[in-house]
């Protein structure tokens, strides 16, 4: 078993944190100062009993040191520096976040606030430039604005004026000003809806992806029987947009017919008993494997089911459908990595693939991934392909079975060096 | 003679103090309300000098100014763009379409003139 990289070097740092001598810390475990010098130049393997009472010697978790940090709480970490660009050591970034978790999560929550006020601003932005009641109101004002500051410094400036244009221009200035303040008044009735009251609306597929969030995906009311008003269930989880209700009815409507297939009941119990083999459910329920992919997701955690993850993308790589699993980061946009078999299963469309999946931290955390890819929409003779792929995301696989794909979340945030699928520089180092 | 200014702008309190202001300065001021047919009045005047609104009823400003700029006989006419909207790509746009100046509103009378004043002496 390969020996991690930086388990040693993670304990000499807290112990030069600590100011104890290499001498005394090896006293109180019960070894050599020069097999524990051994252990911290990552010569020496640690683990077990010997690892626990260093730790507590440390006075920090075992876990601490044999793994580090959270490895999604590493990647928000990576993407903090990356988002602004900034120069820091990302070498040192596991480092710094097992030292100080504290100050790690407040750089990462102000990163994430960063992003989230960037987000406002961009929705604020787009309003202004492409909502038409806005624009038009705005352009109300400022023309009566413009006419009005022209006439009126017209008959100040001092210049002999005919009486009969400074009638003119006095009659403009008043007109000017009724419709200004009826313009002002609109652009008030405008703003004060309550569509801008509180946070700007986000994108629909945010605004469903939220709504979900908020019900870890699983829709209750569509897993007991009868009728089900889909409609109300819409307004309901998404009051705000068209889109965003169009995005949660398509959604409704399929998790509604895969839970028909598979009733939720049957299918936990099955799911457990074929230890979450998305192809022996598939026989079993004679479902389609996208179906049970689907159908795996929603399974609830608080149930006791293991965490999954699902992507859908289509072939362009745009993702449809995103719900998150620890460690394996979905990007909301364009920029994941072409190994994993969300992609590749494009290139065997029906086939169902099974693969594990590495990604680049200290522990090369493992996922193990079933993936598919479905044509959509009817049959018809010279139309092009429309495919879809589903991807069911499964972190730390209980043992592995094959070699993982050494893949990644993006290339901005991706190590890897040789990688022929790599798009752009990576910013890690 | 005095040199032909044709003001393109829909708002009439603001094509009257532009008329005003210009042809209390020298300049023979025409003005024309309609973008559909803007480049008929143009090619009838022909003017020294074009005050060219973005928005206007019928055609946009930049489709007037992109015309004027393909065709033979205005290519070279001096235009000076106004628009309520003063985002740099509308800016970034009159430029690369050929506009001289271009102009945000609301703007002051004296910027008008003085634009107008440096645009006809290099004509």
């Amino acid at each position: 078993m390969a020996i991690d990289p930086i388990i040693g070097s993670r304990i000499r740092d807290r112990r030069l944190d600590q100011e104890i001598r290499q001498a005394d810390l090896a006293k109180v475990v019960g070894i050599s100062a020069s097999y524990l010098n051994l252990i911290e130049h990552n010569k020496r393997r640690i683990a077990g009993k010997l690892l626990a009472d260093v730790a507590h010697a440390l006075s920090v978790e075992p876990e601490q040191l044999s793994q580090g940090v959270n490895t999604s709480l590493l990647d928000q970490l990576h993407s903090a520096a990356t988002n602004l660009s900034a120069t820091v050591e990302v070498d040192r970034a596991e480092d710094m976040a097992v030292r100080y978790p504290g100050w790690t999560a407040l750089i990462v929550a102000q990163s994430k606030q960063l992003a989230a006020l960037h987000d406002r601003v961009q929705v604020l932005n787009d309003r202004m430039t492409y909502d038409p009641e806005l624009a038009g109101s705005l352009h109300q004002v400022i023309t009566a604005v413009t006419a009005v500051r022209s006439a009126a410094s017209i008959l100040v400036s001092g210049e002999r004026i005919d009486a009969d244009w400074q009638a003119r221009f006095h009659r403009n200035i008043y007109d000017d000003s009724v419709r200004l303040a009826a313009s002002s008044e609109a652009l008030i009735r405008y703003l004060d809806t309550p569509d801008t009251d509180g946070p700007p609306q986000s994108a629909p597929v945010d605004e469903v992806e939220t709504a979900l969030a908020a019900v870890d995906y699983h829709i209750s009311a569509l897993e007991r029987a009868g009728q089900v008003n889909i409609p109300k269930l819409v307004k309901d989880m998404t009051p705000r947009g068209d889109a965003a209700a169009d995005l949660m009815t398509r959604f409704l409507q399929t998790y509604q017919a895969d839970s028909t297939l598979m009733p939720l009941a049957q299918f936990a119990q099955s799911a457990r008993d074929a230890d979450y083999d998305p192809v022996a459910l598939s026989h079993q329920f004679r479902a389609p494997v996208d179906s049970v992919l689907r159908r795996l997701s929603s399974l609830p955690a608080s149930d006791g089911h293991l965490p999954m993850g699902l992507a859908v993308a289509d072939a362009s790589g745009a993702m449809l459908f995103r719900k998150p699993v620890s460690g394996f980061a979905l990007p909301r946009a364009g920029a994941g990595c072409p190994l994993w078999p969300l992609f590749t299963a494009f290139g065997r469309p029906n086939q169902p693939i099974r693969a594990e999946v590495a990604l680049p931290d200290a522990t090369e955390q493992r996922f193990l991934c079933y993936a598919i890819a479905t044509p959509v929409g009817a049959a018809g003779f010279d139309a092009p392909p429309v495919l879809h792929a589903t991807m069911l995301i499964i972190p730390d696989p209980a043992q592995g079975t094959t070699e993982p794909i050494p893949a990644g979340v993006s290339c901005r945030i991706c190590p890897r060096d040789g990688c022929a699928a790599r798009r752009e520089p990576s910013a890690m180092r | 003679m005095a040199k032909r200014v044709l003001l393109i702008e829909d708002e009439p309190n603001i094509i009257e103090a532009i008329s005003f202001i210009l042809s209390r300065d020298g300049w023979t001021v025409h003005t024309h309300e309609d973008g559909t047919s803007a480049m008929d009045k143009v090619l009838a005047l022909p003017p020294d000098l074009i005050i060219l609104d973005v928005m206007l009823p019928g055609r946009s400003g930049f489709d007037i100014l992109r015309d004027l700029r393909a065709t033979t006989e205005t290519a070279e006419i001096p235009v000076m763009m106004l628009t309520a909207r003063g985002q740099a790509r509308d800016r970034e746009l009159a430029e690369r379409l050929g506009a001289n100046h271009f102009m945000t509103k609301p703007f002051s009378n004296a910027e008008v003139r003085d634009h107008v004043r440096e645009l006809m002496e290099a004509t």
